[in-house]
């Protein structure tokens, strides 16, 4: 098991929203449009799209930090070339959504939405700022563990992979329901990006590493 | 072993849509496809925060993100409006059909389902019931467009594919 069962009752959202039927098995088609990806050109990118903390007047409040890693597909072959779309809240709990009613302070000098494509090697690398926890209405004094939204294309559509990266040892992590939605603590782990002092620059920047694997559908390992 | 899935969550907006994102070919395209629909849950309500994804089958010569220029592209992407509603332009589809996800609130794991432009034989839709077949067809309006709802659960639920 990979994935979270699409109905979670403790994320309550999912209770009429997951289907109530099984997905149908597709038999074998290498002609099948699913098994082939958008290529998006390294034009369609702007220079300073991976900094976060860039392209506004000023610096936004909070712990500059470096995010990077690679993106494999199921046999651990790097995915060069692939679009990876980061978005977050900022140092605060709050995200730049009109729809965010927390009352915490928006940062003028923070969008937190990034986006990049991954080298020869399928690294990407992004800079921003550690994003705050912050209060969803799920339950009573229910909040979200830290998180940076990932999106992620991979050689087919079947691979196409939305997620959230964690901060170790966030002690949100047991009453989150969305985080425990994923069946066991070893594939949690996975979501959990990992300190990395290699990556961390010296008075400037905290660095983490976080490696993410494309399976061969979205509805595997169910 | 494979990054688990997550949520897209209600705050995608200020990030992934992007200008003319829903159009995969410019306005008076020769031969431009115009799909509508609703995305609806369980109990028939809209879903006003999904984010749908299609996928002609083939790249093209437009830029799937930077739009601009003629030519059309095989990749678009639409928000929900807050009555559920959806909408894209497109080439017609390299094959039979398009491919079609939707992230939303509440979708731990995205669903992956085809619209088909017409029914046909098809290894896919003759596998089917009827009444399940038809969740995968678009139907024509009256203002030329092709019609294709997407209901998430229960009564009419949509075919969703699992490769
Ligand atoms: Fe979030």
């Amino acid at each position: 098991m990979t994935h979270p069962p699409y109905l979670s009752p403790g994320y309550r959202s999912t209770v009429l929203r997951a289907p109530s039927l099984p997905p149908v098995e597709m038999k074998a088609d290498p002609e099948a449009a699913e098994l082939t990806s958008p290529v998006f050109g390294p034009t369609e990118i702007g220079p300073l799209d991976a900094d976060l903390t860039a392209g506004r007047p000023g610096e936004p409040i909070g712990e500059r930090i470096i995010v990077t890693g690679r993106i494999v597909d199921s046999g651990g072959r790097p995915v060069p070339g692939t679009l990876v779309e980061i978005w977050q809240a900022n140092a605060a709990g709050r995200y730049a959504h009109q729809l965010d009613r927390h009352p915490a302070p928006l940062d003028p000098n923070f969008s937190g939405a990034g986006r990049c494509l991954t080298d020869d090697e399928g690294r990407y690398r992004f800079v921003t700022i550690k994003p705050g926890a912050y209060p969803w209405r799920n339950h009573h004094n229910a909040w979200r563990p830290a998180h940076i939204h990932f999106s992620v294309f991979g050689t087919a559509f079947t691979e196409r992979l939305v997620t959230q990266m964690y901060f170790p040892g966030d002690p949100l992590f047991p009453y989150d329901p969305i985080f425990c939605s994923v069946p066991g603590q070893e594939a949690r782990d996975r979501l959990v990006a990992a300190f990395d002092l290699d990556v961390t620059e010296p008075e400037w920047a905290l660095g983490y590493r976080f490696d993410v694997v494309l399976g061969h559908t979205p509805m595997e390992d169910r | 072993m494979t990054t688990p899935s997550q949520t897209v969550g209600p705050f995608f907006g200020f990030a992934l849509p992007y200008a003319d994102d829903w159009a995969l070919v410019p306005e008076g395209h020769p031969g431009a496809v115009l799909i509508t629909g609703r995305v609806l849950d369980g109990a028939g309500e809209p879903v006003p925060d999904a984010v749908l994804e299609l996928w002609t089958g083939e790249t093209g010569t437009r830029g799937a993100l930077a739009r601009g220029g003629p030519g059309a592209s095989g990749f678009g992407r639409c928000a929900t409006e807050p009555d559920g509603s959806y909408r894209f332009r497109a080439a017609p589809p390299a094959g039979p059909y398009y491919s079609l996800t939707v992230f939303a609130r509440g979708l731990l794991r995205q669903v992956l389902t085809r619209i088909y432009l017409e029914d046909r034989p098809d290894p896919l839709l003759d596998s089917l019931p009827p009444g399940r077949r038809a969740t995968l067809i678009a139907r024509p309006d009256d203002a030329g467009a092709h019609r294709f709802d997407v209901r998430l659960q229960g009564e009419g639920e949509t075919v969703f594919l699992a490769f």
